[in-house]
């Protein structure tokens, strides 16, 4: 599991589990504020700063591979 | 967060489905509706039959039954007569359901039993290589009309609704909250009911139809599936290309299992 690192309080806790990611892009393509990126065909948290939690990335990953608190 | 993991058999993960396949939204929304509802994982029984998406129910940590090609609704008919108290719900996709698995499909709507059943419909038959389906478009490329569809397809809803069902609603993976809405009207409601869920298959299906990435694939259910109130106010013209999702049918009518057990007690009071 790798985690991006919350600065503060209020940044959001995202976890991707690498293991069952499988790099489909939906998560990147479809964040409305573009905190997701691929590396290496696997999603990477980019821009945790930006985050809203609205959590959609969770909600249309397929393999149960993102969450955000 | 939300907890998928106390519902799933996680050392079955990840789970087999390809990159960027909706099947694994399908069963998030389902997931999520049962906790909604407070079903109890006793008082729920999912039935599937062959095809990568009856292999939902090797996933979720429910009693499920994963059963013959076409067979689910028939296995279901028999688990739900033995006890109609559970919740039971049917997991299929076009081909199982609605080529091998048509008749059983049309006859348990035309009885009204009581289950929920979730069609994934990706237009071809996924785990076998992508050969056509009932679904499948006309003129859409399969491993079966490497030119072209020639035949017509079926429309699952439009089976349902004709042949009686109580509960008929469309769905897709794009649009996943409103997913899990319909599959928890689809579970409280008695009587048949269908959820059709338009679950892209990038593999088999979109690899063939110049839509290789799942991205595409869920930009094209963001841009054709259509409220159904929305739809009903569009012109002939602006509706050309697009699928109406949501309720579309919702009526009460007599349930099989109910209407056996009045014959048995009518039955026992006279004898
Ligand atoms: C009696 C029988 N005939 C044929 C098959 C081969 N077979 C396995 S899955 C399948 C089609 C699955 O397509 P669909 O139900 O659309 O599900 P998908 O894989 O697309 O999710 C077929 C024909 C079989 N397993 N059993
Ligand atoms: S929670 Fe929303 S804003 Fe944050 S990464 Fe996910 S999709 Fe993007
Ligand atoms: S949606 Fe899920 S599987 Fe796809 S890239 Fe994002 S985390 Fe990975
Ligand atoms: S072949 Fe198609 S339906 Fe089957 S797992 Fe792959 S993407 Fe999904």
């Amino acid at each position: 599991m790798a985690e991006g690192q919350p600065a503060s309080k209020e940044l959001a806790i995202i976890r991707v589990n690498v293991e069952w990611c499988k790099g489909c892009e939906i998560c990147v393509a479809f964040c409305p504020k573009d905190v997701l990126e691929m590396e290496g065909g696997k999603v990477t948290v980019a821009r945790l700063e930006e985050c809203t939690k609205c959590m959609l990335c969770e909600l249309r990953c397929p393999d149960f591979a993102i969450t955000v608190e | 967060m939300f907890d998928y993991l106390t519902y799933v058999r996680e050392g079955n993960f990840p789970h087999i489905w390809c990159s960027g396949c909706g099947h694994g939204i399908v069963l998030k929304s389902f997931i999520r509706a049962i906790d909604k509802l407070g079903i109890h994982r006793d008082e729920a029984v999912m039935v599937s039959g062959i095809g990568c998406s009856s292999r939902t129910a090797g996933y979720v940590d429910i009693n499920t039954l994963h059963t013959t090609h076409g067979r689910a609704i028939a296995f279901a008919t028999g688990v739900k007569f033995a006890n109609p108290k559970l919740h039971v719900i049917v997991v299929t996709g076009d081909g199982d359901a609605t080529a091998i698995g048509g008749n059983h499909y049309i006859h348990a709507a035309r009885r009204n039993i009581d289950l929920t059943v979730l069609i994934y419909n990706n237009y071809i038959y996924g785990m076998t290589g992508g050969q056509v389906s009932p679904t499948t478009p006309r003129g859409a490329r399969a491993s079966t009309s490497p030119f072209g569809n020639i035949e017509p397809p079926f429309n699952i809803s439009g089976l349902a609704s004709a042949a009686g069902a109580s509960f008929v609603a469309r769905g897709d993976v794009y649009h996943a909250q409103k997913l899990e809405k319909l599959i928890t009207q689809a579970i409280q409601k008695k009587g048949f009911s269908v959820v059709e869920v338009l679950s892209p298959c990038p593999t088999a299906y979109g690899r063939r139809n110049r839509m290789a990435s799942p991205v595409t694939l869920m930009e094209w259910l963001r841009d054709n599936c259509i409220p159904v109130k929305k739809y009903e106010k569009m012109s002939e013209e602006e509706r050309s290309g697009k699928i109406r999702t949501g309720v579309l049918i919702d009526i009460e009518k007599p349930e099989f299992t109910e209407e056996y057990r009045k014959l048995v007690d009518s039955m026992q009071v006279r004898g």
